[in-house]
C-alpha cells in the first residue's frame, strides 16, 4: 500500500506523519510537494499538520488552491481514503471535502496538551468497539474550534459523521468536536494529532488504531 | 587597503561632515572614532560610520567581554574523548560537537532583551527566529528549542503585559516554524522590572561532513541574497541592544523587527536542500544582527578575501532606501550566500520551489577589502577584517559592589523564630511564587511535540529529545539555569552554581553533559560595579567548565540592563546540552509507585542566604549564597548516572529554588496522579536549624525515588561513593504530606498543594 503525506509550503508535521506510517507502520509513505498534480498510484492521501502559508488569511484558505488539491478531489471523488490532521483538517473543510470551519481556540490561545477523546459510534471502522470507549491523544493549534451552522450540525449527527469529542474541551468546539468524516466515510479530519501517539515513549500509543482504521478505508472503496 | 577618498554618496545626506554629535548618536566614543580615521586614513562617510557602529557594538564585537571570554575553556581536555568540538567558539555562528557515529550536534543561545522590552512579541518571536538561523546557517536540522526568560514581580501590570507578549511572540514563531520548545527555565524577580530578559536556545542536528562555514572564499564566486525583500525595519538593532533602555527607548520601536515565522520555515528547508547539494555552498551566514553589514564584512574576514556587492540588486520592500538604511536594515528571515561560481542555475531552481528570492548581488573578490556600490559607484570602502576583528578592547575598572558586606554580615539569627505555621504557610507560598510554580500556563502554549522526538515533555528536570537519524538513535537532554539572587550576592558562587545545577538537572535525567552555552546578562560595563559583577560571574562559570571538562561552544553578551533608575541582577543563564547512552535510563523527576523510598542526597547544611524562603517569608534578599563545592556535586551527578544506569533509581529530582519540602512537593506531581508523602526529618542535617532544613537551598543535593528493597544498597553504595545520604521517608497513595519533626508533625494536603502551583500563574494571567 502506498500513502501520499502532502507536503504544503510551512506543513510542519509532514515527516512525522512520513514516520508513523512508514517507520512505525511499515508502509510506503512518501512525500509529495504541493506544485505536483496527480496522486496517481497511491492508496491513501494524508493533509498533515503545520501552518500551510503561515496561516495567513485564514488556515488552509491558500493551501486549497495548490495545484494537488485538485487531485485529492478527484481521488476523493473517487472513494480514495483521504485524512487531514490538524491544519489538513482545516484545508479539506476550506476546499469543501468536509463540513464545517476551524476559528481561533475560545481560550485565544495556542494550546499543546494531550487531550482525552471520547469515541463515537460512527462507522464500521470508526467505532467504540474497535477503538474503545476513549482514547489520549495529542492536540497541538491554536484554531481547532470546530464550527457548523444548526443544520449543518444536525446532518453531521444524523449520519453518525462524527468521530471523536472532547472529553474536555479545549477550545470551544460546538458538540465538543475534535474529528469528523465525510457522508460517504473516505474523508475524516480530526484536530488531534494520532502521528504523535504511535511509540512507546510518546503520552500514548492510542494514534496506532486510529490510523489503522483510516487505513481499512482502502480494502474498502479502492 | 580601502580606499583614500571617501567613497560619495547618491544620497546627499550621507556625505556630511562626521561630528563628535554624530559619533556619539552612533554610540561610538571619540577614541574609538580616531581608531577608525587611524584605519581608514582618511573620514568616513555616514554610511561607513554606521557600518563601524554596528560592528563594534557590544553585540557584534564583545569588545567589554572578550577578554574575559577568553578564559573558557573552548574543547576537551582530553583529544581523545567522546564529544570532541568540531567547531569553536566564536569561529562561526554556533559551535558544534561530536555526539558518534557520524553525527554532531550544534547549539546556541542568545538574548533578544532590549527588543522584548519596548516591543514584547515581535521582540521575543524574532529572537527565536534569529537563534534558529544561526542553527541552520551551520548545516544542521534545528530540532529543538528552550528559553530563559525573566520578568519583573507578576504582580504588577506591566509585567504581565511584558510577560503575556513574550510568550505569545515565542509561541508564534516556533510552533509555526514547527520546531518543538521543550523547556527552559523562567523565573519572576522585581530586578527584571521593564528590563525582561528573552534568551532564546536552538539545537541542531547535523552530519559532521554537513558541517558549513560563514566564509567568502574562491574569488569570483558569487555573492547571493536570499530571503524577503530588505525594508526599514530594525534600523541599527544591533547598537541599540548595546545601550541602556532610557524613557525614550518607546521611540526606538523601528529597531524592533517583525518576524514572519513560515517565511523562515520554508527559508530553512530551501537552505538545507541547497546545503546537501555537495560542494554548491562556499559559505553562508544569516543576516541577524547589522543585517547585510555584518555577513558581507564577517564572511570576507573569515575568507581573507575581499568581496564587493551592488545595492541595486539587493532586493527592497520600499522606495528610495539610501545606502545605510540598506546596510544597516535588519529585516529579517534573509542569508547571505556564497555559491560555487558556474553553479548558478541549480541554486536559484532550489530556491524557485520554495518561491523565495535567490539574488545573486556581488562577488568574491581580490584582496581584503568589503566595497559597496550603488548604481555602480561605490558608496563604502572599507578593510573588512579590521572592521570584523579589530573593535577596540577593553578592560574596565571594577570595583566590589557596597552591598557584599553587608550581605555577607547577615545571619539568620536576626530572624524571628519560626514556628509551626510559620513553616506550614511557607511551603504553600514557595509552591504559589511563579518562579517555583508550574509554567503550564506557557508550555501548554509552545507546541512540545511538533518532531515527535520529546520524550520528557517541559516540566521535569531536564528535556529530553529522540533524534531518529539515519544509522542511529541518540538521545539529548538539555537544561538552562540561573538564579540571579546567589549571582547577586555573589557572582563568582552564581556563576558556579549555575553549571552545577544544570549537572544536577542533567544527571537527575540519566544524561551526561557535552558542553555549555551561555548567555551574559549584566548592567553597564562602564560602571565598575557592574563589570565586576560579570568579571566575577565569567571566572566562576570559566572555573566550573575546566573543572568538569565541559567546552563552552559559544553564546551571547548582553550588557546595559538597566531600565531608567535600575539594572538587574547579574544573569549568566547557562545551557548545558547532555546526551544519554541507553533509552532505559531516561528518568523524570516525578513519583512513580507508593511505597517507594525517598533518599535524600547530600545531606541539609544550615545555609539560608539568597533563598526563595527569605523572599516570600520575609522579602528578604540577602545573606551568603550557598557554598558550591565542586568535588561534592561530581561525586553526587556520577553517583546519580550510576544509580540511574544500576536501574534503582525510580525518579530523580535536584533540590534548588525551595529547597527540600518545595522538591517533595514537586515529585507527588506526577502527571495525571498525586501521590504523597510520608517523611520522618527528625535529626536531619546535626546542627541545621530546622527552616534551612526544610526550605534553605544547599548544593550538590538531590532525591531519588528507590524501591523499598533497594534502599539499603543504595545507601551502602552512595557511602562508598563519599556522597552524604539519608533515607527519609516514602511515597505514598494517600495525597498526604506528612512531615515528622521529632516533636510535632507537619502535614498538607498534597492535591491542595498541587492546585495552588498548578494555578498560580494561571489565575494572574487569566483575561
Amino acid at each position: 500500500m502506498r500513502v501520499a503525506i502532502l507536503q504544503f509550503p510551512g506543513s510542519n508535521c509532514d515527516t512525522d506523519a512520513l514516520h508513523a506510517f512508514g517507520g512505525v507502520l511499515g508502509l510506503e509513505a512518501e512525500l509529495v510537494w504541493h506544485k505536483a498534480d496527480s496522486l496517481k498510484g497511491f492508496d491513501a492521501v494524508v493533509l498533515p499538520g503545520g501552518f500551510s502559508y503561515g496561516d495567513y488569511l485564514r488556515c488552509g484558505a491558500i493551501a486549497r488552491f495548490s495545484p494537488i488539491m485538485e487531485a485529492v478531489k478527484a481521488f476523493a471523488a473517487e472513494g480514495g481514503p483521504v485524512m487531514g490532521i490538524c491544519n489538513g483538517f482545516q484545508i479539506l473543510c476550506e476546499v469543501g471535502l468536509l463540513p464545517g470551519a476551524l476559528i481561533r481556540n475560545n481560550c485565544l490561545e495556542f494550546r499543546c496538551t494531550t487531550s482525552e477523546l471520547k469515541v463515537e459510534d460512527s462507522d464500521e471502522r470508526f467505532n467504540t468497539q474497535k477503538l474503545g470507549q476513549s482514547i489520549r491523544i495529542p492536540i497541538a493549534h491554536g484554531e481547532g474550534n470546530y464550527r457548523i451552522d444548526e443544520a449543518g450540525l444536525a446532518e453531521l449527527e444524523a449520519n453518525k459523521q462524527v468521530l471523536f469529542r472532547y472529553a474536555e474541551n479545549p477550545n470551544g468546539a460546538v458538540g465538543d468536536i475534535a474529528g469528523i468524516r465525510n457522508k460517504a466515510g473516505n474523508v475524516i479530519g480530526m484536530m488531534p494529532h494520532p502521528e504523535r501517539a504511535v511509540e512507546r515513549f510518546m503520552p500514548s500509543m492510542d494514534g496506532l488504531p486510529v490510523l489503522r482504521a483510516f487505513l481499512e478505508l482502502t480494502s474498502v472503496s479502492v | 587597503m580601502a580606499s583614500t577618498v571617501t567613497p560619495s554618496n547618491p544620497d546627499p545626506l550621507l556625505n556630511v561632515a562626521i561630528t563628535p554629535e554624530l559619533v556619539e548618536k552612533h554610540g561610538l566614543t571619540q577614541d574609538e572614532y580616531k581608531l577608525i580615521l587611524d584605519i581608514l586614513g582618511r573620514e568616513p562617510n555616514l554610511t561607513e560610520l554606521g557600518i563601524f557602529s554596528v560592528m563594534w557594538s557590544e553585540h557584534c564585537s564583545y569588545k567589554n567581554s572578550r577578554p574575559l571570554l577568553k578564559t573558557f575553556p573552548t574543547q576537551k581536555a582530553d583529544p581523545n574523548a567522546p564529544g570532541q568540538v568540531l567547531v569553536k567558539a566564536g569561529e562561526e555562528n554556533a559551535g558544534v560537537i561530536d555526539i558518534g557515529d557520524g553525527w554532531a550536534i550544534c547549539f546556541k543561545i542568545e538574548s533578544h532583551n532590549h527588543p522584548s522590552a519596548v516591543e514584547p512579541f515581535e521582540g521575543a518571536a524574532t529572537g527565536v527566529g534569529g537563534i534558529i538561523r544561526d542553527i541552520f546557517t551551520m548545516g544542521a536540522r534545528p530540532v529543538l528549542l528552550t528559553n530563559s526568560l525573566r520578568f519583573g514581580d507578576l504582580s504588577s501590570a506591566q509585567s504581565q503585559r511584558i510577560f503575556r507578549g513574550v510568550v505569545h511572540g515565542i509561541s508564534h514563531y516556533g510552533n509555526c516554524i514547527g520546531i518543538p520548545n521543550v523547556g527552559g527555565d523562567v523565573y519572576f524577580d522585581e530586578c527584571y522590572e521593564g528590563n525582561p530578559l528573552v534568551n532564546a536556545l536552538c539545537l541542531g542536528i547535523l552530519r559532521h561532513d554537513q558541517i558549513k562555514r560563514g566564509a567568502a572564499t574562491g574569488i569570483g564566486n558569487p555573492v547571493y541574497y536570499v530571503g524577503p525583500p530588505t525594508g526599514r525595519d530594525g534600523l541599527g538593532g544591533a547598537s541599540f541592544a548595546s545601550r541602556e533602555l532610557s524613557e525614550e527607548s518607546a521611540a526606538d520601536r523601528p529597531a524592533v523587527q517583525k518576524g514572519d515565522p513560515f517565511m523562515e520555515k520554508l527559508l530553512i528547508e530551501a537552505c538545507l536542500e541547497m546545503m546537501a547539494q555537495e560542494g554548491l555552498v562556499v559559505g553562508i551566514q544569516d543576516m541577524g544582527a547589522a543585517g547585510l553589514t555584518c555577513s558581507t564584512c564577517e564572511t570576507a574576514a573569515r575568507g581573507g578575501s575581499g568581496i564587493e556587492i551592488e545595492l541595486d540588486e539587493v532586493p527592497q520592500r520600499e522606495t528610495g532606501m539610501n545606502s545605510y538604511e540598506i546596510m544597516l536594515s535588519e529585516s529579517q528571515e534573509r542569508m547571505l550566500v556564497i555559491a560555487q561560481k558556474g553553479r548558478e542555475k541549480e541554486l536559484e531552481a532550489i530556491f524557485e520551489k520554495w518561491d523565495l528570492h535567490a539574488v545573486q548581488v556581488g562577488e568574491v573578490k581580490p584582496g581584503e577589502d568589503m566595497v559597496v556600490t550603488q548604481h555602480g559607484s561605490p558608496v563604502v570602502h572599507l578593510p573588512a577584517a579590521k572592521l570584523a576583528d579589530d573593535a577596540p578592547v577593553y578592560l574596565r575598572e571594577s570595583k566590589e559592589p557596597e552591598h557584599f558586606a553587608k550581605c555577607r554580615a547577615w545571619s539568620p539569627d536576626s530572624l524571628p523564630a519560626a514556628d509551626a505555621g510559620t513553616l506550614q504557610a511557607a511551603l504553600v507560598k514557595l509552591l504559589g511564587h511563579p518562579t517555583i510554580a508550574s509554567k503550564r500556563w506557557i508550555t501548554q502554549q509552545y507546541d512540545h511535540m511538533v518532531m515527535t522526538g520529546t520524550v520528557i515533555e517541559p516540566g521535569s528536570d531536564a528535556a529530553v529529545v529522540r533524534l531518529r537519524l539515519e544509522g542511529a538513535e541518540k538521545l539529548i537532554a538539555i537544561a538552562n539555569d540561573c538564579n540571579n539572587r546567589y549571582c547577586w550576592l555573589d557572582p563568582y558562587a552564581g556563576g558556579k552554581i549555575a553549571i552545577a545545577e544544570c549537572l544536577r538537572n542533567l544527571a537527575c535525567s540519566g544524561a551526561r553533559p557535552l558542553g555549555m552555552t551561555n548567555n551574559l546578562n549584566f548592567g553597564n560595563p562602564n560602571k565598575p560595579e557592574s563589570y565586576y559583577m560579570l568579571k566575577e560571574a565569567i571566572r566562576g562559570l570559566a572555573e566550573a567548565c575546566q573543572f568538569f571538562d565541559i567546552p563552552v561552544v559559544g553564546g551571547n553578551v548582553s550588557l546595559y540592563n538597566e531600565n531608567v533608575d535600575k539594572k538587574i541582577d547579574p544573569t549568566p543563564v547557562v545551557s548545558i546540552a547532555g546526551i544519554i547512552d541507553d533509552p532505559a535510563h531516561v528518568t523524570t523527576q516525578y513519583a512513580k509507585t507508593a511505597g517507594n523510598t525517598l533518599v535524600l542526597l547530600g545531606g541539609a547544611p544550615d545555609e539560608l542566604g539568597g533563598s526563595y524562603y527569605l523572599k516570600v517569608m520575609h522579602d528578604l534578599k540577602t545573606g551568603a549564597a550557598p557554598e558550591i563545592d565542586l568535588e561534592k556535586e561530581k561525586a553526587l551527578a556520577d553517583f546519580l548516572r550510576a544509580q540511574i544506569a544500576a536501574g534503582t533509581v525510580k525518579a530523580a529530582h535536584d533540590l534548588s529554588e525551595g529547597g527540600l519540602l518545595c522538591a517533595v512537593a514537586e515529585m507527588c506531581f506526577t502527571p495525571g496522579k498525586t501521590f504523597g508523602a510520608k517523611l520522618n526529618l527528625a535529626g536531619l542535617g546535626e546542627g541545621a536549624t530546622l527552616v534551612a532544613a526544610l526550605y534553605g537551598e544547599s548544593t550538590a543535593r538531590a532525591l531519588i525515588e528507590v524501591p523499598a528493597t533497594e534502599a539499603e544498597s543504595v545507601l551502602a553504595a552512595a557511602k562508598a561513593a563519599g556522597v552524604p545520604a539519608q533515607d527519609i521517608g516514602e511515597i505514598t497513595a494517600a495525597s498526604e504530606l506528612a512531615v515528622a519533626l521529632g516533636g510535632e508533625t507537619l502535614s498538607w494536603s498534597t492535591t491542595e498543594l498541587r492546585s495552588t502551583w498548578e494555578t498560580s500563574i494561571e489565575k494572574v494571567m487569566a483575561r
